[in-house]
């Protein structure tokens, strides 16, 4: 007789010192593992509550003694930022410090853009005082301890209206500014080179193509967004919209209301919305330069720094926590369309006066496709076209 | 092929190794027996609950007793919690949650006259069902009771979880076995399995195959005579069911009723009667021509029996104490640590423990087929449309049924009854309207304002025509 039984030493199976790693025997048999999807639906839906418990998307106030403006980052430094205000103020930020490296005087009214060069030396500002100026910017030095000392503009250049929007050119020394015409600038002329204007209305932000080194779009007070080419004297064309663009950008990553929203590149909706009991009207939203982090300048006279996801943890991961979130999202991404996971994903708190007003929209949303759907019921067969609800949005199209 | 059947526990005690022979002991316990017995999932640590109120944990493989309470009450059946340190038994009256010391935690009081426990360790459920015939969850992690069920069966004192999708299996006195999940309260499965009480069942890890052994051998006498004169086996008692088709595989001879039986991880049959165990190999899937093993008790009748995870080790609980057999290729050799770590430090078992809780199903998944969860069905439309036309047509001869039994007495006397009023509430009006108004709905067009198709227009109407008047033609 050949016989067998389990026999196991405890020697084989446990650790010899107290400072080894325990033995780990692994057994993948689906006998071992019953109720496998359900495990899987619960360690998800744990995952997405988890991600919302996390969601502390808030990092840092940035104070100015006035209304922000506007925002602009250096395209070659990640820690440092500038900020304009309402009281003709710029400043400029060291953002992992916290701490203001530059006060910028000379403005006398409101600065309504900055920009910064793409050689990341020098900044431009404009202001509602009829000027534009140029700044220069420093590094952000990495010995601590606060310095905080004025500095006087390199250049100055005046024109005849208020000012905007400003917009310096991806590649050449040149740069552009909204008004009430849209003009370009040189480095080395004290008048603009060009001047661009369609209508009379203002033109509220300007903007370069950062592919197309020639083309750049702006948006205006008549509802319009044009479209420009350096090389022709004249605009090249014009969408109307059915409501005024506030601003525009190549690559979107703007802001509203009470609130900072991030949207995805593609979708229709936002992907998340922050705000903060104290936040008043956010005039200005920036990304960081490696999208990690944003930037929003607001009305309470603060620049606010955000996580860009929300519930992202700071700092280096331990390989063990980097596979558990991978596991976590690709369980969530996994069971994204059931409808427990998708109420804890999708949920986001929003201040009472927006909630009452995006329930009121809907009404009204409702009510309208309600009377569509009338109207097509009661009227001969084809005779009503349907808009989809983006291209609602555009008016008419000039040349 | 070797007649297996033949050794004698002492021959296989003697070829295996020494650590492996030392698993096999014999615990004389006489006075407060007969004994019911239950393994950690793990497979390390063992219970014992005497009828006479002996209740012991003990880490068996080590030979240690852990703790010993002497309830002196009667004790019907004794199950851990989901680890070593908690366990469950049913006494006289109330089920009573005990410590490793063997101190009393809780003492459960919805829970009255239980006899059976059973213990779902991913849901977190003590299940009992006892004299009164009731099934009864409740959550250990909440202390919540979650679902109570008549079973409407008598006493009932079978009870076993179907492993593979935490289905309970009850046995009852009229030869059926019924399945039960926690948020259907009838069965969802009634099988008749025997014709005579149910004694025991089994069901293995997979969920695949029932084993059920019946009071049926039990024969008459005129049953005897004709199985002499025939020389045919008619008294099959233990019987070997397909769980997925619900249909019965096999059945095996008893020559006496099998008081108990029990499916080891590997698929090993283990049937006892009397003083005597039979271990059956492949048996389940394919008929088995001879036992695997035989053993014979050296002293009191069977109680309990019970395969200890990860080992070779059948528990066996008896009126005369408890003892073990090596049964060779019944337990899982390779273990998951994550699973059931028969080596566990305490800090792994809080770790498992945390874990094990995060991961907590919700009583509601517990269906038959656990891989219907977050399943999505994609059926082709027409099928679709078939077995709603199919339901609704069920639905409206149901209620006409309903309707014609309502109305063929007119007598005002008992018109108040119960189950008068029940049976008006089946055959409610808003179910009876419920076609009509949903056709009307289709007509009208309100589906198509909340994204759904628009039907096409009926053949009778002109093409240029606006839906709003399409009701003024006939169809």
């Amino acid at each position: 007789m050949k016989v067998k039984a389990i026999n196991r030493s405890e020697e084989g199976c446990t650790r010899e010192r107290a400072q080894d790693v325990q033995k780990v025997h692994r057994n993948l048999d689906p006998a071992l593992h019953p109720f496998e999807k359900a495990k899987e639906y619960t360690r998800a839906l744990n995952a997405a509550k988890l991600d919302r418990v996390f969601a502390k998307p808030f990092l840092a106030a940035l104070p100015h003694d006035d209304g922000i403006t506007c925002l602009a980052r250096n395209p070659r430094r990640l820690n440092s930022l500038l900020s304009g205000a309402a009281d003709g103020d710029v400043r400029l930020w060291d953002i992992p410090a916290r701490r203001c490296l530059r006060r910028m005087v000379g403005h006398t009214a409101a600065i309504k853009g900055i920009s910064v060069t793409p050689d990341g030396e020098a900044a431009v500002s404009c202001s509602t005082d009829c000027t534009v100026k140029l700044w220069k910017v420093p590094f952000a030095p990495f010995d601590g301890g606060p310095l905080q000392e004025d500095s006087q503009p390199v250049l100055e250049f005046s024109g005849r209206h208020a000012f905007r929007s400003v917009d310096h050119h991806w590649g050449r020394a040149q740069f552009a500014t909204a008004g009430a015409a849209v003009e370009v600038w040189d480095h080395e002329r004290s008048e603009p080179v060009q001047t661009f204007s369609w209508g009379a209305d203002t033109l509220t932000s300007v903007r370069f193509n950062p592919a197309e080194p020639d083309v750049f779009a702006t948006a205006g007070s008549d509802r319009g967004v044009a479209l420009y080419d350096l090389r022709s004297s004249t605009p090249i064309r014009k969408l109307v919209m059915q409501t005024r663009t506030n601003a525009l950008a190549w690559n979107p990553m703007e802001a509203f209301n009470f609130t900072v929203r991030i949207f995805t590149f593609n979708g229709g909706h936002s992907r998340d919305v922050y705000h903060t009991k104290r936040m008043q009207r956010v005039f200005a939203v920036r990304f960081s330069g490696d999208g990690t982090y944003v930037f929003s300048g607001s009305d309470d006279m603060n620049v606010r720094v955000w996580k860009a996801n929300a519930s992202e943890q700071l700092g280096t991961l331990l390989p063990r926590e980097r596979k558990q979130l991978q596991y976590n999202k690709a369980l969530v991404e996994r069971h994204k369309h059931l409808p427990e996971v998708a109420r804890v994903v999708r949920n986001r708190h929003l201040p009472a006066p927006i909630y009452k007003a995006a329930k009121l929209r809907r009404v009204q949303q409702d009510s309208e496709r309600r009377k569509t759907q009338h109207r097509i019921a009661h009227s001969a067969p084809g005779s009503v076209k349907v808009k989809p609800a983006r291209r609602k949005k555009v008016v008419a199209e000039l040349e | 092929m070797e007649r297996t059947w033949r050794f004698s526990q002492q021959d296989i005690v003697e070829a295996v190794d020494a650590g492996a022979g030392r698993k096999v002991f014999d615990l004389q316990l006489d006075q407060l027996g007969p004994y019911s017995l239950d393994f950690s999932r793990s497979g390390r640590h063992m219970l014992l609950a005497g009828r006479k109120g002996h209740l012991a944990l003990m880490d068996w493989q080590r030979t240690r007793l852990i703790c010993e309470v002497q309830v002196k009450e009667t004790t019907h059946d004794i199950k851990f919690l989901h680890n070593e340190q908690f366990f469950a038994a049913a006494q006289k009256k109330y089920v009573y949650i005990y410590d490793k010391r063997g101190l009393e935690v809780h003492c459960l009081k919805d829970t009255t006259e239980a006899t059976r426990l059973e213990f779902l360790p991913h849901h977190f459920l003590l299940c009992s069902v006892g004299a009164t015939g009731v099934l009864r969850y409740q959550d250990t992690s909440t202390g919540q009771v979650v679902a109570t069920h008549r079973t409407r069966q008598g006493a009932c004192d079978v009870l076993r979880q179907n492993p593979w999708n935490g289905v309970l299996c009850l046995g009852h006195g009229n030869g059926t076995v019924t399945m039960w999940t926690p948020n259907i309260t009838t069965p969802v499965v009634r099988m008749l399995c025997h014709h005579g009480p149910v004694r025991s069942l089994a069901a293995d890890t997979q969920g695949r195959h029932l084993a059920t052994t019946g009071a049926d051998g039990q024969a008459s006498a005129r049953q005897l005579l004709l199985l002499l004169r025939s020389s045919m086996l008619l008294l099959l008692a233990v019987k070997v069911w397909d769980l997925r088709m619900l249909r019965p595989l096999h059945a095996y001879f008893s020559p006496s009723p099998a008081e108990c039986c029990d499916i080891s991880q590997r698929g090993l049959l283990a049937v006892g009667y009397g003083r005597r165990v039979q271990v059956w190999r492949d048996a389940l899937g394919s008929k088995a021509q001879s036992p695997y093993m035989t053993h014979t008790l050296a002293g009191g009748t069977l109680r309990d029996l019970r395969f200890c995870p990860y080992e070779d080790v059948l528990g066996i609980g008896h009126s005369g104490g408890v003892s073990t057999m090596l049964v060779p290729g019944a337990g899982e050799p390779n273990y998951d640590s994550f699973v059931a770590n028969p080596f566990q430090t305490s800090k792994q078992r809080r770790e498992a423990e945390v874990h094990s809780l995060l991961d907590k199903l919700q009583p509601a998944m517990i269906v038959l087929d656990p891989g219907e969860i977050t399943r999505v069905v994609r059926e082709p439309r027409d099928v679709q449309k078939e077995k709603q036309a199919a339901a609704q047509e069920a639905n409206r001869a149901r209620l006409e049924e309903q309707r014609q039994k309502n109305e063929e007495k007119k007598r005002m006397k008992g018109k108040n009854k119960p189950s008068r009023r029940q049976r008006k509430k089946q055959a409610n009006i808003v179910e009876e309207r419920k076609p009509g108004i949903k056709a009307r709905m289709r007509e009208q067009g309100v589906s198509a304002e909340f994204g759904h198709k628009q039907p096409r227009a009926e053949p009778g109407v002109p093409a240029d025509v606006p839906r709003a008047l399409h009701r003024f033609f006939k169809k």
